[in-house]
């Protein structure tokens, strides 16, 4: 690995995380290289979004730590932009395209500011760049799958962060929209930003990524495309679970064994 | 309970005299009653809005039911009527009932419809033990204290009113100034926290702001009905429109018009609790909107099925009448609706009728042979057995139906493809002549229309 004086832009440790008491994830760290595009992989039900979703800080912890460029994400919130999946949203909630763009812009804004020109400005550059500007007034209901992703990736440009974290861009989209992501992908890394996805097509990781972190409860691997997407990997990763590991650690967090074993 | 009574039937006069002395505001208590309750009205619209679109619609309901033994307590415990008691007496027992709810679901295995439905019951019954209490003590005035069960705006005191002004002035100002963030929480709360945003807090302000707007709203709503004041008016205003700064003007709006249709009713008839009448009145302009809201109201929605059956019903004859026409190899223009009929099943009498309309629109001419397209009315149908044969083939090509699963599928697309699509197919399926069943497909519109039909027959059979 690259060892440069800048720190990684995520690195995790010891990652641990639950849902009630089953272990959706054990023991995972690893480190991304800046200015990559990096496709965090795995099966159904392997912990993908919960890794994402662990890293933001949205779902707790139980063990572990993750820092951004060396940092807390408290310190590096402005430069890191979240996509959430699409499914997570209530499409028929009024609102219009732009404005669900400006949203990009209240990390900037303070509590009761309202967007002014130069948010609105940024906005619309985005739109511009995914195409949806002719969309900005549509009720987001009116949108197809594809074209509401775009304006989700729109509102995380409008973010102008330095590190994208996004949950799936690719599911449920058409031809066009997979190509714009693409397009996107390019712009993004030629400016040195890296970009981070929960990615489900393994026809496609090969060509869309520099890297792949395979997960499926714990770490498989991380690293390069070239060196990492090959057939043991895939192997390990799509060969199910570990169950006695699955068992043991549900069994751990039942009887809460890791609180009374605080010793070391 | 008393006998409510709102028409004086020996002096039908009387209640006339009562409306005009009510808008004529002799009576200042009348004119301050009027501002209240507009004033709640509208906040506890604008507030519920966020709530439903939260998909939380019932909170305000447990709220309110929560509210009951707080207020009865705080009687008990100081002995006095102070507006300001009783609302922090209500405020606290609702707060207590919102964490109950809160955290009943993540802590334990109750669903969160369970822990509504558990604190609800609870709290409501908790307030009516300690008011059946209260009604043994031998205490001052708690006479009234039932009335927040369903409301009464005409027992309301100068106190009550400017409590009740403080409040909702507070709740809108605070949407106002808000309004950006609590839109971004209501819409994706994930992404607010993502950018760093204290979701929690903005919460938990939500949550007090409906908690005020339920607690002030008890005297003219009442316990019971409380929840349909912050909800009816959004879903009323959601049924016009689909942007939320719209949407909450006209819930508030929703919610003024109740409050003065119930509380004027409230003076002509002391003793019909108010609750009740604008629940009424919000459920009527509810019902009203459901049905006659111009992009979702039922009957546009009916008007617009109609509408498409008969456009689909229209395209399905002239479609026929081509395949008629080109089963005779072109030769033959007229055709008998029993012709028409051995292709297409249709009950005669709607035949009749859809075929007088297409003659009206100039589609068809009936003779004495029978029927036949008109210029108009083959242009049209060329189109129609166009798009419905590359779809077929599109079908056929793409998803590998069979020719049998094809047809049904193109009876239905044929209908609302566009001349775009038309396009896209067209170069996605490069040189197709013919369908899956071996027609041959209609080229495109020609931009000179032959004098008569026969005459293009015989180019496209070429």
């Amino acid at each position: 690995m690259n060892k440069s004086t800048r720190p990684s832009p995520i690195k995790v440790q010891n990652l641990s995380m639950r849902y009630h008491h089953k272990p959706v994830l054990t023991d995972v760290s690893f480190e991304i290289p800046e200015g990559k595009t990096i496709a965090i992989v795995g099966p159904n039900g392997a912990g993908k979004s919960t890794l994402l979703k662990g890293i933001m800080g949205l779902e707790p912890l139980i063990e572990g730590n993750v820092s951004f460029f060396g940092e807390p994400l408290a310190q590096k919130r402005l430069s890191t932009a979240y996509v959430p999946q699409r499914e997570e949203i209530d499409w028929d909630f009024p609102i219009s395209v732009l404005d669900v763009v400006l949203m990009g812009r209240h990390g900037q804004l303070k509590l009761w500011q309202r967007p002014g020109k130069l948010d609105n400005e940024i906005a619309e550059q985005a739109l511009k760049d995914l195409k949806m500007w002719d969309f900005r007034d549509r009720q987001i209901s009116q949108l197809s799958g594809g074209q509401q992703q775009r304006v989700f990736l729109a509102r995380a440009l409008a973010q102008q962060a330095n590190l994208y974290l996004m949950d799936e861009p690719f599911a449920g989209v058409d031809v066009a929209t997979e190509k714009a992501i693409i397009e996107l992908f390019k712009t993004l890394k030629a400016q040195g930003k890296t970009i981070v996805c929960v990615h489900h097509d393994l026809n496609t990781v090969g060509e869309y990524f520099d890297w792949i972190v395979f997960i499926n409860a714990r770490l498989v691997a991380a690293g390069p495309v070239e060196e990492v997407l090959t057939k043991e990997n895939l192997q390990k990763t799509y060969g199910g679970r570990l169950s006695l590991l699955n068992d043991l650690t549900e069994e751990m967090y039942r009887t809460r064994l890791n609180q009374a074993h605080d010793s070391d | 309970m008393e006998h409510f009574t709102l028409l004086n039937p020996i002096n039908p006069a009387s209640t006339w005299q009562l409306l005009i002395e009510f808008w004529q505001f002799n009576d200042m208590n009348v004119l301050w009653v009027l501002i209240g309750s507009i004033l709640l009205g509208i906040s506890a619209s604008v507030i519920g809005s966020f709530a439903f679109l939260r998909r939380r619609s019932l909170i305000g309901d447990a709220l309110a039911h929560a509210a009951l033994p707080g207020v009865m307590m705080a009687f008990i415990l100081f002995q006095t009527r102070d507006p300001l008691v009783m609302f922090l007496g209500a405020v606290t027992s609702s707060f207590i009932g919102f964490f109950i709810i809160d955290w009943l679901p993540k802590n334990t295995k109750i669903k969160p419809d369970a822990a509504l439905a558990i604190t609800l019951s609870f709290f409501f019954a908790l307030g009516l033990m300690l008011l059946s209490f209260i009604q043994g003590m031998e205490v001052e005035n708690k006479s009234g204290l039932d009335k927040i069960l369903f409301g009464q705006a005409a027992a309301m005191t100068q106190d009550d009113i400017n409590l009740l002004m403080v409040v909702t002035s507070f709740i809108l100002i605070s949407v106002v100034l808000f309004f950006q963030k609590f839109r971004l929480i209501a819409f994706n709360a994930s992404f607010a926290r993502s950018l760093g945003i204290a979701v929690n807090r903005y919460e938990l302000l939500l949550a007090l702001l409906i908690v005020m707007s339920v607690v002030v709203g008890l005297q003219l709503v009442g316990v019971v009905l409380m929840a349909a004041v912050l909800l009816t008016p959004v879903a009323t205003a959601r049924l016009w429109s689909d942007q939320l700064k719209n949407i909450l003007l006209l819930a508030g709006a929703v919610g003024a018009l109740s409050a003065i249709i119930s509380t004027q009713i409230s003076y002509l008839a002391p003793a019909m609790p108010t609750g009740p009448w604008m629940v009424v009145s919000l459920s009527t302009l509810f019902f009203l909107s459901l049905l006659f809201a111009p992009k979702n109201g039922l009957i546009k929605r009916y008007l617009q099925q109609q509408q498409l059956r008969q456009k689909v019903a229209e395209e399905n004859i002239l479609r026929t009448l081509y395949k008629l026409w080109e089963r005779t190899q072109f030769e033959q223009n007229d055709f008998s609706i029993t012709d028409i009929q051995g292709l297409r099943a249709m009950h005669t009498l709607d035949l009749r009728k859809t075929l007088k309309l297409l003659c009206r629109k100039q589609m068809l001419k009936e003779s004495a042979h029978g029927f036949r397209l008109t210029d108009m009315g083959l242009e049209q149908a060329t189109q129609l057995t166009r798009r419905h044969r590359l779809w077929e083939n599109y079908l056929n090509e793409h998803l590998e139906l069979s020719p049998d699963q094809v047809h049904s599928q193109a009876e239905r697309i044929e209908h609302i493809l566009t001349l775009e699509q038309e396009k896209q197919l067209e170069e996605e399926l490069k040189d197709s002549r013919q369908d899956p069943h071996g027609n041959l497909i209609p080229n495109a519109k020609k931009t000179k229309t032959p004098a008569h039909p026969s005459k293009q027959a015989r180019s496209l059979s070429s």
